[in-house]
């Protein structure tokens, strides 16, 4: 199955989007490029699905115009704008068997019998779905169910995938799996994802661009490795990253002008340094995470080798963060300095 | 809650009484016109718990001098009539209410729901008075138009509506289907069972109605079924089981019906009770 070539760039300018008093996407600009794996991130609340569902069309602007190609879209139908999406539910028609639900955008599309019949083959075929073809949705497994979403969203192709966190109803075995198909689906073919979720590791491992958000605003936009290395802000630091990046207060590594952030594995047990006491220590098997508490409001945790002596519980310890891999940030406003 | 320790068969012989009585007392009304139906008219009053003489002339009697044929049509055409638009003015008004937005929504349903608590008696005087003044007197408008459009039914579909999770909608959006398309190919099939039981519901109703009727028929043309027994039983005082005769064959449509859409009535009944 593969796609004509289509330029199905998305450009969102100044969009907001109010419910009432609540701003849930609030002034938003962003480019994402024909083709791009864009991943929206953020926790729950900050307006990243409803950014995408303004993207499909099932949401209409508050503010500011959605481009998709050379056309606003602001007043165009969900159907004709060349978008799909998946939903978090799957939102599989349950009556319906497995074919007719891959299907049915073509025949409301008025798409001949043998012709959507041949495409929803394919479209199964892409994704495995062939054994099932016959069966209703209510005798598959939540993974199977995910992938009908899946071809039903590539039988018509179109020129841009919308995706609600597709995959946050699945187990964790099954998650990781269905990531690499998603990535292989999106290097075959060649459209453009829009991918919200809230887990930074599907972000990291499937996108090629991130866009960070919170509160209804994008806080950083860049590749997973940029938004990794050179976090935007405080948020975007502490987000992004399991476990997160350790914040130490202001003037205990530098000057108190700024505040001074580092990565657990760039954080080390020495003897001196910033004081802290042990709170937890935690065995994963390949390496050893000692959470210590700094102040009332901020932890370290630090990553060790398996096999190192660690220090125990209610211990007190000095942290230093390396030099070469500090993160510097506003007092006030948690931007990146450098 | 104390442990019940009786055994169990008797527990299920306990059961199974209290159910036998309550069988016996629903069923005995119906054994003794079954068998006052069956026997000759001068022997109803001599035993008339007893089947001690058999004959089918009754029921003869009964068809043909009670004219139970036409009214029998008639019955059938006002219960179609009423039941098949009663569905699609409850569908239409019920998908508005759950997937329309539209200003006052809630109130307009409220005023809805409140019509449940009028009763039928209460209208009905002004009812006849618009019909009579439409000159729909003794016409199937007349018997059936005032019983069109039920909030009983809006309601009834409007809770399965809402149930539908709005992502199916909204995916039907993406794939292109208009509100139109989208009662037609997912919001109806998925309801079918409501469906089912609401149209059981409207038929039986219709089917049994009788002050209706007998308030604007005054042809014997237009008689339905249970207006036309009341006729049926003042017609030949030598016969006092007519009435029962005719009685049984006023019921055989319907328990036909019940019979087979039994399925659907309990389906409908206990829809949405357990998670599917």
């Amino acid at each position: 199955m593969q796609y004509d070539a289509l330029v199905a760039s998305i450009r969102l300018v100044g969009v907001s989007k109010h419910f009432g008093d609540v701003k849930a996407v609030d002034n938003v600009s962003l480019d994402i490029a024909d083709r791009d794996f864009m991943i929206l991130l953020g926790p729950s609340g900050c307006g990243k699905s409803t950014l995408l569902r303004t993207i499909a069309g099932l949401e209409d602007p508050t503010a500011g115009e959605v481009w998709i190609g050379d056309n606003m879209v602001n007043d165009v139908e969900p159907k004709n704008r060349d978008v799909s999406m998946v939903f978090q539910s799957y939102a599989l028609y349950p009556h319906k068997s497995v074919q007719a639900n891959i299907e049915f955008p073509l025949k409301v599309r008025g798409v001949n019998k043998t012709e959507r019949a041949e495409a929803a083959k394919q479209a199964a075929e892409v994704l495995g779905l062939t054994p099932y073809l016959e069966r209703r949705p209510g005798a598959l497994s939540g993974g199977q169910r995910q992938r009908v979403a899946l071809a039903r969203a590539i039988v018509r192709q179109p020129a841009v995938f919308c995706m609600d966190e597709p995959l946050s109803n699945l187990d964790a075995k099954l998650r990781a799996e269905t990531r690499a198909e998603l990535v292989a689906l999106h290097d075959r073919l060649n459209a453009t994802f829009v991918y919200v979720t809230h887990d930074q590791v599907e972000a990291m491992t499937m996108g090629n661009r991130i866009a960070v958000m919170r509160d209804g605003i994008i806080e950083q936009v860049g590749s997973p490795k940029e938004v990794y290395d050179k976090p935007a802000s405080v948020f975007v630091a502490q987000f992004i990253g399991t476990p997160p990046m350790n914040i130490f207060p202001a003037g205990s590594v530098e000057a108190a002008d700024h505040v001074v952030g580092a990565r657990p594995e760039h954080t080390h047990l020495t003897t001196s340094g910033v004081a802290a006491t042990v709170a937890l220590v935690e065995h994963l098997g390949h390496e050893i995470q000692v959470v210590c508490t700094i102040d009332a409001e901020h932890r370290a945790i630090v990553r060790i080798p398996a096999g190192t002596e660690v220090p125990g519980n209610g211990s007190s310890v000095f942290l230093t963060a390396d030099e070469n891999y500090r993160h510097r940030f506003n007092v006030e406003t948690g931007l990146r300095i450098s | 809650m104390a442990l019940d320790t009786a055994p169990k068969g008797w527990r299920s012989f306990a059961r199974y009484s209290m159910l036998t009585i309550v069988a016996l007392f629903i069923l005995f009304p119906v054994y003794t016109t079954v068998i006052a139906a069956l026997k000759p008219g001068n022997k109803v009053l001599e035993n008339p718990l007893v089947p001690d003489a058999f004959t089918l002339d009754v029921l003869k009697d009964a068809w043909s001098q009670g004219r139970l044929g036409r009214y029998l049509m008639n019955t059938t055409i006002v219960a179609f009539i009423v039941t098949s638009v009663q569905l699609v003015t409850s569908i239409a008004s019920a998908y508005a209410f759950s997937f329309l937005k539209f200003p006052m929504k809630r109130l307009v349903f409220g005023i809805f729901l409140s019509t449940l608590l009028v009763p039928l008696e209460v209208t009905l005087v002004v009812n006849r008075r618009t019909i009579d003044s439409l000159g729909w007197l003794n016409s199937f408008q007349g018997l059936t138009i005032p019983f069109v459009a039920t909030a009983f039914g809006t309601f009834l579909l409007r809770q399965v509506f809402m149930q539908i999770p709005p992502d199916l909608r909204e995916a039907a959006q993406m794939d292109g289907l208009g509100h139109w398309g989208f009662m037609r190919e997912v919001a109806i099939p998925l309801v079918r069972p409501t469906l089912g039981a609401l149209g059981l519901f409207s038929f039986l109703a219709s089917w049994n109605q009788y002050l209706w009727p007998s308030l604007i028929t005054t042809e014997d043309d237009m008689n339905t079924l249970q207006t036309g027994l009341r006729l049926l039983a003042s017609s030949d005082l030598d016969k006092p089981n007519l009435i029962m005769a005719g009685t049984i064959i006023a019921a055989v449509p319907i328990l036909i019906v019940l019979v087979v859409f039994q399925k659907q009535l309990v389906r409908g009944l206990t829809a949405g009770a357990v998670k599917g």
